[in-house]
């Protein structure tokens, strides 16, 4: 089964990234994930700041800078990884540094869509 | 309000819940039943207490109470006449008003069943999962909402998984009877493993912090009270004492687990490195004690070897060394009942102290490749043994692989410390 982690970091986990400490957690956790040969593919993010988000309404496109407001954590990241169950999934979440601070959630992927191909 | 009377009621419902439970659910065979009956019984404890003050034998008072309910209940059911002829139901059924037929249970103490309904929690017909949260709750009357917080399950998750297994308890005819003979031992093992489950639960989850830390310490409280229940239940079960001698030795290291790191959070301080003037001496004499008690009764176990190898390690604090060479024999006994992934890790670093770090080494790389992939502790073994070969660099890359495989932040905290070190020791790399 494939699912998608997706770190949620807090805004003093974004502040720590240049830390050795944490941002040596992270590269040992991403290393660990890769060699054990399950991750599909997967991303850090920049900072929350550096978003941008986009609505399109009344057929206008209404485009606004940075993360959504009043959150206490924010997307940081996120991999695919394709593991036999959910505990699995559930285990490479809690060993991610952002889940003692913020979070992570676990969602699976769904089946490919049947898209028809353009003629 | 009257709380020295709450106070009472409050205490009274610690030390009798369980007893009183146990007695209930075998009489009448319901534990589901049983609970609400005491619970309703406790509730109004807490409303007649504090104005009547407290009665002289506070369980014979919640007990008639929780019968009357029970057999309120059961008429509706039209059950009565099978409890007709106990003779502590009938002693209890003629009196009127909530005063408790003191002479008579002065006659008749309550028989202690508490054993019983252990065994029940942790039938085999029960998930194994469950087996704990169902004894917290119906052995000390732990409420499902801080079970489930223990658990980090939700409330609802929690509540319908006890309700499923006591549904089971009841449909499948478990009953609140002694088992076979024979299949004792295996009964017992099974309660003795719930016990440690709920202590194994508050002691490995290292990172909590805040309330979390609070329920820990709480389900840590619980779990060895349990342990010394199990032992004073079955005083002849050498496992008992030795898982509670175990539990005994563990907590006797609580404070020296962690030490204060530069950024105000904290580390953790492996076993063979911590400040032996922290460890709580008492609860190691406590525990050797036990292990002796255990030994008299000569019935060889994993909880009793376990607890040894506990020993073996405190002798530091007296001796100022680690016995790794009796310790390593005393793995190789685990071993040879109780195979476990750690345990076997255990091993192989004891072996590597004593004798050489090769002949570790070599232990690590017999266990199956595909357990120990994801395993933190065998990585981290293998770099503690590598390290001693002074292969620095090759210690460091399985150190750093350990940690990205650590949950636990204290841990992970001490694993980046030791990373430092390493990287800091001198680069070359000459197998010793």
């Amino acid at each position: 089964m494939e699912y998608m982690i997706v770190f949620k970091e807090t805004q003093s986990d974004f502040e720590r990234r240049p830390d050795d400490a944490y941002f040596g957690a992270w590269g040992a956790y991403i290393a660990a994930l890769h060699q054990s040969g399950i991750t599909k593919s997967g991303n850090g993010l920049q900072p929350p700041h550096t978003a941008t988000q986009v609505r399109v309404r009344n057929g206008q496109r209404q485009v606004q800078d940075g993360p959504y407001p009043d959150t206490k954590e924010h997307l940081g990241g996120y991999f695919v990884i394709d593991v036999p169950s959910l505990d699995q999934a559930l285990e490479w979440a809690a060993r991610a540094p952002c889940a003692s601070t913020g979070s992570v959630e676990v969602r699976p992927v769904l089946p490919p869509m049947d898209i028809p191909h353009a003629t | 309000m009257n709380t020295g009377a709450a106070e009472a009621a409050a205490l009274t419902a610690r030390d009798a819940y369980g007893r009183l439970v146990a007695y209930l659910a075998w009489r009448w065979n319901d534990l589901a039943a049983a609970e609400d009956a005491l619970g309703d019984a406790l509730i109004k404890a807490l409303e007649r207490w504090p104005q009547d003050g407290v009665p002289e034998q506070p369980e014979g008072w919640l007990l008639t109470v929780a019968h009357r309910e029970l057999l309120q209940s059961a008429r509706h059911l039209g059950v009565v006449q099978r409890l007709a002829d106990d003779p502590l139901v009938r002693g209890l059924l003629p009196r009127e008003g909530d005063a408790a037929p003191e002479p008579f249970l002065k006659a008749h103490p309550i028989p202690d069943n508490r054993l019983r309904l252990m065994l029940v929690c942790a039938h085999p017909a029960i998930e194994r999962g469950v087996r704990t949260p169902l004894m917290l709750q119906a052995v000390l009357g732990l409420d499902a909402q801080r079970i489930a917080a223990a658990f980090l399950v939700s409330p609802a998750a929690m509540a319908q998984r006890l309700v499923r297994a006591k549904q089971k308890i009841a449909q499948a005819g478990i009953r609140f009877e002694e088992p076979e003979p024979a299949d004792l031992p295996q009964r017992t093992h099974a309660v003795l493993e719930a016990v440690y489950a709920a202590y194994g639960l508050a002691w490995e989850r290292l990172g909590a912090a805040g309330e979390q830390a609070s329920l820990n310490a709480e389900l840590a409280a619980e779990s060895l009270y349990l342990a010394e229940l199990c032992v004073a239940l079955m005083p002849n079960d050498a496992e008992a004492r030795g898982l509670w001698a175990l539990m005994l030795f563990c907590e006797s290291r609580r404070l020296a687990r962690f030490v204060p790191a530069p950024d105000g959070s904290e580390r953790f301080v492996p076993l063979h490195e911590q400040d032996t003037a922290h460890w709580d001496h008492s609860k190691i004499e406590r525990a050797n004690a036990l292990l002796g008690e255990a030994a008299a009764l000569d019935q060889l176990g994993p909880y009793q070897l376990e607890a040894a190898i506990q020993s073996a390690h405190a002798q530091r604090a007296v001796t100022g060394r680690v016995p790794w060479g009796g310790i390593t024999q005393l793995y190789q006994g685990l071993l040879q009942i109780a195979p476990t992934l750690g345990a076997r890790v255990g091993h192989a670093v004891a072996l590597g102290t004593a004798h050489g770090a090769a002949r570790g080494l070599a232990a690590l790389d017999e266990l199956p490749e595909a357990e120990v992939r994801n395993h933190a502790p065998w990585w981290v073994a293998r770099a503690h043994l590598l390290e001693q070969q002074r292969r620095w660099q090759d210690a460091a890359v399985a150190l750093r692989h350990g940690m990205g495989l650590t949950e636990d932040p204290r841990l992970r905290a001490h694993l980046w410390y030791k990373l430092q070190a390493l990287q800091a020791a001198p680069v070359t790399d000459t197998p010793a």
